[in-house]
Protein backbone atom coordinates (compact mmCIF):
# COMPACT_ATOMS: atom_id res chain seq x y z
CA UNK A 1 0.00 0.00 0.00
CA UNK A 2 1.71 3.17 -1.06
CA UNK A 3 0.73 6.72 -1.92
CA UNK A 4 2.73 9.40 -3.76
CA UNK A 5 1.89 13.04 -4.44
CA UNK A 6 4.40 14.39 -6.93
CA UNK A 7 5.06 16.81 -9.80
CA UNK A 8 6.85 14.20 -11.90
CA UNK A 9 5.17 11.88 -14.39
CA UNK A 10 4.96 8.14 -13.62
CA UNK A 11 5.59 4.95 -15.60
CA UNK A 12 2.29 3.06 -15.89
CA UNK A 13 3.96 -0.17 -16.98
CA UNK A 14 6.49 -0.16 -14.16
CA UNK A 15 3.88 0.73 -11.54
CA UNK A 16 1.51 -1.97 -12.79
CA UNK A 17 4.24 -4.61 -12.86
CA UNK A 18 5.39 -3.69 -9.34
CA UNK A 19 1.93 -4.55 -7.95
CA UNK A 20 2.45 -8.25 -8.59
CA UNK A 21 6.25 -8.49 -8.74
CA UNK A 22 7.56 -11.52 -6.83
CA UNK A 23 4.06 -12.61 -5.76
CA UNK A 24 2.19 -15.74 -6.74
CA UNK A 25 -0.99 -14.97 -4.77
CA UNK A 26 -2.06 -12.07 -7.02
CA UNK A 27 -4.58 -13.13 -9.63
CA UNK A 28 -5.79 -9.71 -10.75
CA UNK A 29 -4.37 -6.23 -11.15
CA UNK A 30 -6.82 -3.43 -11.99
CA UNK A 31 -5.46 -0.01 -12.87
CA UNK A 32 -6.92 3.39 -13.64
CA UNK A 33 -5.06 6.27 -15.30
CA UNK A 34 -6.59 9.77 -15.36
CA UNK A 35 -5.50 12.18 -18.12
CA UNK A 36 -5.87 15.90 -18.86
CA UNK A 37 -8.52 16.36 -21.59
CA UNK A 38 -8.40 19.19 -24.13
CA UNK A 39 -12.01 20.16 -23.39
CA UNK A 40 -13.69 22.84 -25.44
CA UNK A 41 -14.27 25.96 -23.36
CA UNK A 42 -17.97 26.75 -23.09
CA UNK A 43 -19.25 29.12 -25.77
CA UNK A 44 -15.90 29.44 -27.49
CA UNK A 45 -13.92 27.67 -30.16
CA UNK A 46 -10.79 27.37 -28.04
CA UNK A 47 -9.73 24.44 -25.90
CA UNK A 48 -8.07 24.09 -22.53
CA UNK A 49 -4.39 24.66 -23.24
CA UNK A 50 -3.04 23.66 -19.81
CA UNK A 51 -4.08 23.29 -16.22
CA UNK A 52 -2.48 23.71 -12.83
CA UNK A 53 -3.27 21.41 -9.94
CA UNK A 54 -3.00 22.86 -6.46
CA UNK A 55 -3.11 20.68 -3.35
CA UNK A 56 -2.90 20.86 0.43
CA UNK A 57 0.48 19.31 1.28
CA UNK A 58 0.17 17.01 4.27
CA UNK A 59 -3.60 16.62 4.13
CA UNK A 60 -3.38 15.28 0.59
CA UNK A 61 -1.18 12.37 1.60
CA UNK A 62 -3.21 11.70 4.76
CA UNK A 63 -6.50 11.67 2.88
CA UNK A 64 -5.19 9.31 0.19
CA UNK A 65 -3.76 6.96 2.83
CA UNK A 66 -7.13 6.97 4.63
CA UNK A 67 -8.96 6.12 1.39
CA UNK A 68 -6.54 3.27 0.66
CA UNK A 69 -6.95 1.96 4.22
CA UNK A 70 -10.73 2.05 3.86
CA UNK A 71 -10.51 0.09 0.60
CA UNK A 72 -8.30 -2.44 2.40
CA UNK A 73 -11.03 -2.91 4.99
CA UNK A 74 -13.72 -3.54 2.39
CA UNK A 75 -11.94 -5.88 -0.02
CA UNK A 76 -9.19 -8.50 0.08
CA UNK A 77 -6.28 -6.59 -1.46
CA UNK A 78 -2.68 -7.67 -1.90
CA UNK A 79 -1.38 -4.29 -3.00
CA UNK A 80 -2.50 -0.74 -3.72
CA UNK A 81 -0.58 2.06 -5.41
CA UNK A 82 -1.92 5.62 -5.75
CA UNK A 83 0.01 8.41 -7.49
CA UNK A 84 -1.44 11.89 -7.96
CA UNK A 85 0.42 14.69 -9.69
CA UNK A 86 0.26 18.42 -8.99
CA UNK A 87 1.62 21.52 -10.74
CA UNK A 88 1.24 22.48 -14.40
CA UNK A 89 -0.09 19.78 -16.77
CA UNK A 90 -0.88 19.76 -20.49
CA UNK A 91 -3.66 17.96 -22.39
CA UNK A 92 -2.73 14.30 -22.69
CA UNK A 93 -0.61 14.37 -19.53
CA UNK A 94 -1.26 11.76 -16.88
CA UNK A 95 -2.77 13.13 -13.64
CA UNK A 96 -3.51 10.11 -11.47
CA UNK A 97 -2.72 6.41 -11.23
CA UNK A 98 -4.63 3.90 -9.10
CA UNK A 99 -3.50 0.28 -9.18
CA UNK A 100 -4.99 -2.53 -7.11
CA UNK A 101 -3.74 -6.12 -6.81
CA UNK A 102 -6.00 -8.87 -5.51
CA UNK A 103 -6.55 -12.59 -5.79
CA UNK A 104 -9.64 -12.11 -7.96
CA UNK A 105 -10.86 -9.49 -10.41
CA UNK A 106 -14.04 -8.58 -8.51
CA UNK A 107 -12.17 -7.12 -5.56
CA UNK A 108 -9.57 -5.45 -7.80
CA UNK A 109 -12.16 -3.73 -10.04
CA UNK A 110 -14.34 -2.61 -7.14
CA UNK A 111 -11.50 -1.29 -4.99
CA UNK A 112 -9.98 0.60 -7.92
CA UNK A 113 -13.28 2.34 -8.67
CA UNK A 114 -13.96 3.02 -4.99
CA UNK A 115 -10.55 4.65 -4.52
CA UNK A 116 -11.11 6.93 -7.54
CA UNK A 117 -14.63 7.88 -6.45
CA UNK A 118 -13.46 8.75 -2.94
CA UNK A 119 -10.36 10.54 -4.19
CA UNK A 120 -12.56 12.77 -6.37
CA UNK A 121 -14.54 14.05 -3.38
CA UNK A 122 -12.11 13.77 -0.45
CA UNK A 123 -8.54 14.42 -1.57
CA UNK A 124 -7.72 18.15 -1.43
CA UNK A 125 -6.75 18.90 -5.03
CA UNK A 126 -8.05 21.79 -7.11
CA UNK A 127 -7.76 22.22 -10.89
CA UNK A 128 -7.31 25.59 -12.55
CA UNK A 129 -7.60 25.70 -16.35
CA UNK A 130 -5.69 28.12 -18.57
CA UNK A 131 -8.06 29.95 -20.90
CA UNK A 132 -7.48 32.88 -23.30
CA UNK A 133 -9.04 35.11 -20.60
CA UNK A 134 -6.75 33.78 -17.85
CA UNK A 135 -7.00 31.07 -15.23
CA UNK A 136 -10.38 29.54 -14.36
CA UNK A 137 -11.02 27.25 -11.39
CA UNK A 138 -12.85 24.05 -12.29
CA UNK A 139 -16.19 23.63 -10.50
CA UNK A 140 -16.84 20.48 -8.50
CA UNK A 141 -19.34 18.12 -10.14
CA UNK A 142 -22.41 16.76 -8.37
CA UNK A 143 -21.93 13.53 -10.32
CA UNK A 144 -18.71 12.99 -8.35
CA UNK A 145 -20.59 13.33 -5.04
CA UNK A 146 -23.20 10.78 -6.10
CA UNK A 147 -20.49 8.42 -7.39
CA UNK A 148 -18.85 8.50 -3.95
CA UNK A 149 -22.18 8.25 -2.11
CA UNK A 150 -23.15 4.95 -3.73
CA UNK A 151 -20.40 3.19 -1.73
CA UNK A 152 -21.78 4.31 1.63
CA UNK A 153 -24.64 1.81 2.04
CA UNK B 1 -7.30 30.28 21.80
CA UNK B 2 -4.89 30.74 18.94
CA UNK B 3 -5.26 28.87 15.65
CA UNK B 4 -3.59 28.81 12.26
CA UNK B 5 -5.98 29.20 9.32
CA UNK B 6 -5.10 28.20 5.74
CA UNK B 7 -7.00 29.09 2.55
CA UNK B 8 -6.73 27.22 -0.74
CA UNK B 9 -7.48 27.53 -4.46
CA UNK B 10 -10.20 30.01 -5.52
CA UNK B 11 -10.86 30.95 -1.89
CA UNK B 12 -7.18 31.89 -1.38
CA UNK B 13 -7.31 34.08 -4.50
CA UNK B 14 -10.61 35.72 -3.51
CA UNK B 15 -9.36 36.54 -0.02
CA UNK B 16 -5.82 37.44 -1.00
CA UNK B 17 -4.45 35.38 1.90
CA UNK B 18 -2.97 31.88 1.99
CA UNK B 19 -2.74 31.68 5.79
CA UNK B 20 -2.96 33.65 9.00
CA UNK B 21 -2.69 33.10 12.72
CA UNK B 22 -5.73 34.19 14.70
CA UNK B 23 -6.51 34.69 18.36
CA UNK B 24 -10.18 33.81 18.75
CA UNK B 25 -12.71 35.15 21.25
CA UNK B 26 -14.29 32.51 23.49
CA UNK B 27 -17.56 32.72 21.56
CA UNK B 28 -15.85 31.27 18.47
CA UNK B 29 -15.48 27.58 19.30
CA UNK B 30 -16.64 25.70 16.19
CA UNK B 31 -15.88 25.69 12.46
CA UNK B 32 -19.27 27.25 11.72
CA UNK B 33 -18.70 30.03 14.26
CA UNK B 34 -15.23 30.70 12.84
CA UNK B 35 -16.69 31.02 9.34
CA UNK B 36 -19.20 33.55 10.63
CA UNK B 37 -16.46 35.40 12.54
CA UNK B 38 -14.33 35.68 9.36
CA UNK B 39 -17.28 36.55 7.10
CA UNK B 40 -18.09 39.51 9.37
CA UNK B 41 -14.86 41.14 8.18
CA UNK B 42 -16.97 42.00 5.12
CA UNK B 43 -15.96 42.46 1.50
CA UNK B 44 -14.22 39.42 0.02
CA UNK B 45 -14.54 37.61 3.38
CA UNK B 46 -18.25 37.17 2.79
CA UNK B 47 -17.12 34.27 0.59
CA UNK B 48 -16.93 32.31 3.88
CA UNK B 49 -20.48 33.24 4.88
CA UNK B 50 -23.37 30.89 5.51
CA UNK B 51 -24.69 29.23 2.38
CA UNK B 52 -21.41 29.54 0.49
CA UNK B 53 -20.00 26.24 -0.74
CA UNK B 54 -16.90 26.08 1.46
CA UNK B 55 -15.32 22.94 2.94
CA UNK B 56 -13.25 22.84 6.12
CA UNK B 57 -10.54 20.74 7.71
CA UNK B 58 -9.14 20.63 11.22
CA UNK B 59 -5.60 19.28 11.50
CA UNK B 60 -5.87 17.98 7.93
CA UNK B 61 -9.11 16.01 8.42
CA UNK B 62 -12.30 17.09 6.62
CA UNK B 63 -14.91 18.23 9.18
CA UNK B 64 -18.41 19.69 9.39
CA UNK B 65 -19.61 23.02 10.81
CA UNK B 66 -20.26 21.66 14.31
CA UNK B 67 -16.69 20.49 14.83
CA UNK B 68 -15.01 22.04 17.87
CA UNK B 69 -11.81 24.06 17.66
CA UNK B 70 -8.86 23.63 20.02
CA UNK B 71 -5.87 25.80 20.78
CA UNK B 72 -3.11 25.52 18.15
CA UNK B 73 -5.33 23.72 15.63
CA UNK B 74 -4.47 23.95 11.94
CA UNK B 75 -7.73 24.90 10.25
CA UNK B 76 -8.23 25.07 6.50
CA UNK B 77 -11.03 26.46 4.33
CA UNK B 78 -11.33 25.57 0.65
CA UNK B 79 -13.80 25.06 -2.19
CA UNK B 80 -15.10 21.55 -3.03
CA UNK B 81 -12.21 19.47 -4.34
CA UNK B 82 -11.66 18.79 -8.06
CA UNK B 83 -8.75 16.35 -8.28
CA UNK B 84 -8.46 13.04 -10.05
Amino acid sequence: MSVSVQEADFDVGAETAALSAGRLDVGAVATFVGLVRADKLSGEGSEVSAMTLEHYPGMTEKSLEAIVAEAGGRWQLQGVRVIHRFGRLLPGDRIVFVGVASAHRGDAFAACEFIMDYLKTRAPFWKKEDTPEGGRWVDAREADDSAAARWSD
Amino acid sequence: MSVKVLYFASLRETLGYSHETLTLPESVSTIGALRGHLARRGGAWEALGEGRNVRAAINQEMVGPESALADRDEIAFFPPVTGG
